[in-house]
């Protein structure tokens, strides 16, 4: 079972959630139900530091030991810092998604657009009919 | 999608189903590791339903196996199993098979399961070209397999049959029951661990599989997927066919050297003498990541500024804890030791070859 899915945060379709921490910068990761999907961890390529990315860009590369999949920007933004834990720990995603598993933090081109993202609600919903 | 009998067990089980080849198998159950470290430390069972099976009986069995592959079988006894290669006219690799020798003039022969059918019309083509006096039916649909691998295999299995398996060796079989079913097992399997194949009809491997599943829960036992059956087979350096090697590739280019008998004839055999008097120019080698990623099947391997390859198997080993694989690179950059880039999506990451396998078990 996933653990529930915060609500203090916004989530995109394909499974990144996205914390605005209230200082113009967020957190992203990726969402208990996708570590869940991908299973098994074992490396995550993180963004270079300044990296600015378009919405839906490639933000960083996690894989598992069959799959390899790409984590998106939820919004526009640049890269401040990255969870340099997970070069040596990278099941800290499996573990913790929503907190220590955290991928990157970054400066939102305009942080508005983080509200237009779907709510815990409106996430929860999607999964559910993507279980049926 | 091509369903194996297990299919509805697998579903029961909430297993990840992939299309392998055209076939609905389950790719994982809990989790690659977890399914991979089962088969490492205790015991694991596997759907190999898929996997073809293909009889030659007639008193010219072993003439038309004796040309069609490449191992001299002439000294094979019944209950023993021999791996072979079955080679087309250049002298590429069709097919890596087991030969199962039932009797005299009765033969079964163990296919990758994409492999099935060329195989069958190579051998019938053998057959009708030389006038050999035997029969060959592709029997895959009647008999369903099951692996069961790892070091607690045989105490598992000793509930589920009389026979003696401490007699039993490596890459011997005998005709038996397994809970209570006619079947075939064979002391071998794809993992580098002790381990059995089991084949039995396909309307009683359903039974099989629940008597070793029930019965395996105080063993560790875990159903395992093709996930794991590939990071298992990788750490042991055990090829896959149509992904370290195609029917363009030499058994001289891969590890498969060893199954050439050159001292007798066999289709492909010029083609392949041709290959070895003029010396490859390209082999398949373990490679190791000593920088960081995982490089995977299709990503380029350089040597400096020039491309010298292309990995076939990569992955992360739970075994060893780290990124391997196997590239085919020039024989310029072939020795253990010597030091690779792999294209890694943007970026090179630094590899090493090394020598195989990567992991080898104890033996008690």
């Amino acid at each position: 079972m996933s653990k529930p899915n915060p609500q203090d945060r916004f989530y995109s379709k394909d499974h990144e959630w996205i914390k605005d921490d209230g200082g113009g910068t967020a957190f992203i990761g990726i969402t208990d139900h996708a570590q869940e999907l991908l299973t098994d961890i074992v490396f995550v390529e993180l963004p270079p530091i300044g990296k600015k990315v378009a919405a839906g860009g490639t933000l960083a590369v996690v894989e598992s030991v069959k799959s390899v999949s790409d984590v998106y920007a939820p919004v526009g933004c640049e890269v401040i810092e990255v969870n340099t834990e997970l070069e040596n720990a990278p099941e800290l995603i499996n573990a913790d998604a929503f907190g220590t598993g955290w991928i990157a933090k970054v400066r939102p081109d305009d942080a508005a657009q983080i509200k237009a993202l779907m709510s815990s609600a409106d996430y929860d919903s999607l999964i559910r009919e993507e279980k049926q | 999608m091509k369903k194996t009998p297990l299919y509805e067990k697998h579903l029961a089980l909430n297993a990840k189903i992939i299309d392998f080849g055209g076939w609905a198998m389950p790719v994982q159950y809990t989790g690659v590791i977890e399914e991979h470290n089962a088969t490492r430390n205790a015991v694991s069972v596997f759907d190999i339903c898929h996997m073809g099976e293909i009889e030659v009986r007639g008193p010219q069995a072993l003439e038309l196996l004796q040309f069609a592959l490449t191992r001299d079988l002439a000294g094979q006894k019944t209950g023993r199993v021999r791996l072979a290669l079955l080679l087309n006219d250049h002298g590429g690799i069709i097919d890596d098979l087991t030969v199962y020798k039932m009797a005299s003039d009765r033969y079964i022969l163990v296919t990758n399961a994409a492999r099935r059918e060329s195989d069958y019309h190579r051998l019938q083509s053998i057959r009708a070209d030389k006038k050999f006096d035997c029969k060959i039916e592709d029997i895959s649909d009647k008999i369903g397999k099951v692996d069961l691998q790892g070091p607690r295999a045989q105490e598992l299995l000793r509930l589920l049959t009389d026979t003696d398996l401490d007699s039993l060796g490596f890459y011997f079989f005998c005709e038996t029951k397994v809970a209570k079913a006619e079947a075939i097992l064979s002391r071998s399997g794809y993992t580098g661990e002790d381990g059995f194949e089991i084949y039995a009809p396909a309307d009683k491997i359903g039974l099989i599989w629940d008597e070793l599943t029930s019965a395996g829960v105080g063993f560790g036992l875990k159903p395992a997927g093709l996930g794991a059956r590939d990071t298992l087979r990788l750490e042991c350096a055990l090829m896959l066919n149509g992904q370290d090697m195609t029917e363009e590739t030499s058994p001289l280019e891969v590890t498969y050297g060893w199954l050439v008998d050159w001292g007798k004839d066999f289709a492909g055999k010029d083609a392949a003498e041709a290959v070895r008097d003029r010396g490859i120019d390209k082999k398949l080698v373990g490679f190791e990541m000593t920088g960081r990623g995982i490089a995977r099947h299709g990503y380029h391997v350089f040597k400096g500024e020039r491309q010298a390859g292309i990995v076939t198997s990569g992955t992360f080993s739970p075994t060893l804890n780290r990124a391997i694989g196997l590239a085919f690179v020039d024989i310029s950059c072939a020795a253990a030791g010597t030091e690779l880039s792999i294209i890694i999506r943007d970026r090179q990451a630094s590899a090493k070859v090394v020598k195989l396998p990567f992991y080898k078990r104890e033996k008690p």
